[in-house]
């Protein structure tokens, strides 16, 4: 069989027990029943609107993710172990951005090098000295998760600022229950749809002291254009609270407004989902139509809190990634239950050696980069494409970071010629507020193209239904 | 509310209801240029983009009214705000930033709308038949309006929608009117004559309340039982007194809900109390065009105070 460890079928040594009926499901579905059930999960997906906007690029402004209908599973007890390791990490990394804008005790100790924190492009000085509400700075912690055999589970990255694509997992589910109803019951699926109560109780739970009664919590979009409007409109609605824009919110004197019909209403959470730099134009960049102008004053005083927290990004960064593991053991005492995928720094002299030398077996990504933009997949890319990326390290070898190609496991998946294995990662959505709090289930992307490794959705990526059974 | 999401859905309802209008006033031109005229073909279509406020955009862009070209003005450029299209696509993607405050049948009346324009937008234009054009764009704005009849919850929301509706349809109507206008009768002795009368009942049509004026008026169709008709008659859904009853009444609502009186409610009550004492002989020797052209400016002023005390954001 192939060298990778596919979730359904091992390495070729019969059906794992997760996966015992969907091999009957599969195996009594004919294919025109699989087409016919194609084409309506896309109409559904088309009519409820959950689509993706690209604007700019020609074609069909509304873009469906491909859906792929064939779910992927994990056992309770996988699910146990995942739960438990990517709480401590969301725990360690909070714990680390409190340290990082507090003593730093972390960078006093020589755990991790200060220019890596405190001359990272995503530290933000603005916030120095402040320690939001219950000491979180990231309130929803996306972790990447990828597999390599039955028992191991790396992490290839953090999103400590705003993750995307919550929505895709409701969704997923929502369709796959509509479409499949018998599924679930011979399954017994654990569910995932108490997320967005949990989400506005994790937003309200940080409000800050002077907020008295029922917090008041919005949702900041960059407007309708913005490629996630969806997933923000569609949060709004089911935690029912407020989308706004940067224009429908003012500030005056120590609190945040929002415009009502009614007159000003005042706001006491702003769950953003804008970068950093545009949320206040006072504070970083001058040139912002998203931001309020003096928005960061009102955060500073606790008037308002702001999720996630302004300057969560240093701990998310591909160069700080490498230290996690020595948060965890620095901050909690514990050992990490979820490992890092091995990796190089070119900053460093004897890493980008090593890296330059064998060039065509990595995976080089760019230490800011997002999106599977400017990345190399050494063993896809062409002698020439390895060359060209070559010369730009060497240009600026501070700027990326590499690690192993990892034998990404697989999940079989709907595709032209019948079912084949695709490669997939999943990200779940941590919460972390007054609790530390995890849906069972999340997002898992599929490189659709065969042999594929790049599972992002702008690189002709899909997503799948994540279960998790019950126990 | 957010005055932005009120803002949104005050614009939905006046892009459907303007797009409905816009196919109207292609009917009516085409139904008028079909007419003998002492002016000839050239000079209808003129009156008609005159009165829609559309003729110096159609006069940069295309020069000679040719129907071919009034069509794609008036149906499917975006060069024209004013145009189906451009009403259609604007109010879906105003449905779109305020998709939480509407509900499943309302998006799907809006978005389907939208879908089948880019269908129509593909087909041959020689396959097209100005009517089924123009049909369709009704029968569009009237599954959009029902299904806010029907499905949405009677808040605040509810209201704008309302709002915009009625006060688009108040200027749509005195606008369509005007056309009679600038249909200018060449001799006195014409006025009341067959011509006259043709005039006056192509609008009627146009207005999809030829029947209705039958039923509540019979016999003869003279200019002073039409103005009366479409200006006064509280029965006629498309009157100006109707409309204004209607921005009115929903104001009413918004003061009641929200606990306090604007501007607004004011001005609109004067408005619904000069048309309730209004008749039909002191607006003809005021002038039919006169009399038009003031109240599409309050109706104007009307929409202005909406905006401030509401839509803005100013609101303290």
């Amino acid at each position: 069989m192939t060298a990778y460890f596919d979730e359904m079928n091992g390495k070729g040594s019969g059906v794992r027990a997760p996966y015992a009926r969907l091999q009957d499901w599969v195996g009594a579905m004919p294919v025109d029943l699989r087409t016919l059930k194609q084409a309506e999960a896309e109409t559904l997906f088309r009519r409820i609107g959950i689509t993706f906007a690209v604007y700019g690029e020609g074609g069909d402004p509304d873009r469906l993710i491909p859906f792929d209908m064939f779910p992927r599973v994990f056992s309770g007890a996988e699910w146990a172990r995942l739960e438990k390791g990517i709480k401590q990490r969301a725990r360690a990394l909070n714990a680390f951005l409190v340290d990082v804008y507090g003593r730093g005790e972390i960078v006093r100790a020589g755990r991790i090098p200060a220019r890596l924190v405190y001359q990272n492009a995503a530290y933000e000085k603005a916030c120095v000295g402040f320690v939001p509400p219950k000491g979180v700075y990231s309130h929803i912690v996306g972790i990447d998760i990828v597999r390599t055999g039955p028992d191991e589970f790396f992490v290839l990255e953090d999103n400590c600022r705003t993750p995307s694509g919550v929505s895709y997992m409701l969704e997923n589910r929502e369709i796959m229950m509509r479409m499949f109803p018998e599924l679930f019951r011979e399954n017994r699926i654990e569910p995932v749809d108490s997320y967005p109560e949990k989400l506005r109780r994790t937003l309200a739970s940080v409000a800050p002291a002077k907020c008295k009664g029922e917090p008041v919590v919005v949702i900041l979009t960059p407007g309708h254009f913005n490629s996630a409007y969806y997933e923000h409109s569609f949060l709004a609605d089911l935690m029912g609270v407020e989308l706004v824009e940067g224009q429908d919110l003012f500030v005056e004197g120590e609190y945040v407004y929002m415009r009502t019909t009614e007159g000003p209403k005042r706001v006491d959470v702003i769950y953003r989902r804008i970068d950093d730099a545009y949320i206040d134009p006072l504070c970083f960049r001058p040139d912002s139509m998203l931001g309020i102008p003096g928005l960061m004053d009102v955060y500073r005083s606790g008037g308002v809190s702001i999720c996630s927290a302004p300057g969560a990004g240093v701990a998310d960064d591909k160069a700080v990634y490498t230290f996690v593991p020595e948060m965890v053991r620095f901050y909690l005492g514990e050992e990490p239950l979820l490992n890092n995928v091995p990796t190089w720094q070119c900053g460093k002299a004897d890493d980008l050696k090593y890296v330059l030398d064998n060039l065509a077996e990595l995976v080089v990504k760019e230490v800011h980069g997002s999106g599977g933009y400017g990345m190399l997949v050494g063993p896809k890319a062409t002698k020439a494409q390895v060359e060209a990326f070559r010369l730009k390290i060497e240009d600026d070898p501070g700027n990326y970071i590499a690690q192993p190609t990892l034998a990404l496991s697989t999940v079989p998946s709907f595709v032209a010629e019948g079912v084949a294995p695709r490669h997939v990662d999943l990200r779940p959505y941590c919460l972390v507020g007054e609790r530390i709090e995890l849906v069972p289930g999340g997002l898992t992307r599929v490189a659709l193209t065969e042999g594929s490794l790049v599972v992002n959705s702008s690189q002709g990526g899909g997503v799948k239904d994540t279960w998790v059974l019950a126990e | 509310m957010l005055s932005r999401t009120a803002d949104n859905l005050y614009w939905i309802a006046r892009y459907m209801e303007r797009a409905d209008t816009s196919a109207r006033l292609l009917e009516v031109g085409s139904r008028i240029s079909l007419m003998p005229s002492a002016h000839g073909y050239r000079s209808e279509w003129d009156s008609l983009l005159q009165a829609s406020g559309m003729a110096e955009g159609f006069a940069r862009k295309y020069g000679d009214p040719v129907q071919r070209n009034l069509e794609s003005w008036l149906f499917f450029d975006r060069d024209n705000p004013s145009s189906v299209a451009s009403c259609l696509t604007a109010a879906r993607e105003n449905g779109r930033i305020v998709r939480t405050a509407l509900t499943a049948q309302v998006w799907d009346a809006l978005n389907s709308a939208f879908q089948e324009l880019r269908v129509l937008e593909r087909r041959e234009r020689s396959s097209l038949e100005l009517s089924e054009l123009t049909d369709w764009v009704m029968q569009k704005a009237a599954m959009v309006r029902g299904a806010i009849d029907a499905t949405l919850l009677r808040n605040d929301g509810y209201n704008f929608l309302n709002i915009g509706y009625y006060l688009e349809r108040a200027d749509n109507t005195a606008r369509l009117m005007d056309v009679k206008y600038y249909v200018l009768l060449p001799r006195v002795e014409f006025v009341g004559s067959g011509l006259d009368n043709y005039q006056w009942t192509t609008l009627l049509r146009a207005m999809g309340a030829q029947r209705a004026f039958h039923w509540a008026y019979g016999g003869e169709v003279t200019a002073a039982k039409i103005a009366e008709f479409l200006i006064l008659n509280p029965q006629c859904p498309r009157s100006l007194t109707t409309c204004v009853a209607g921005i009115a009444n929903h104001l009413g609502r918004l003061a009641k809900a929200y606990g306090r009186e604007t501007g607004a409610q004011g001005r609109a009550r004067a408005m619904l109390a000069d048309l309730e004492s209004e008749s039909v002989e002191r607006i003809f020797d005021e002038g039919l065009h006169e009399y038009l052209s003031r109240f599409i400016g309050d109706a104007a002023g009307l929409g202005g105070a909406i905006h401030e005390v509401y839509l803005s954001g100013e609101t303290r």
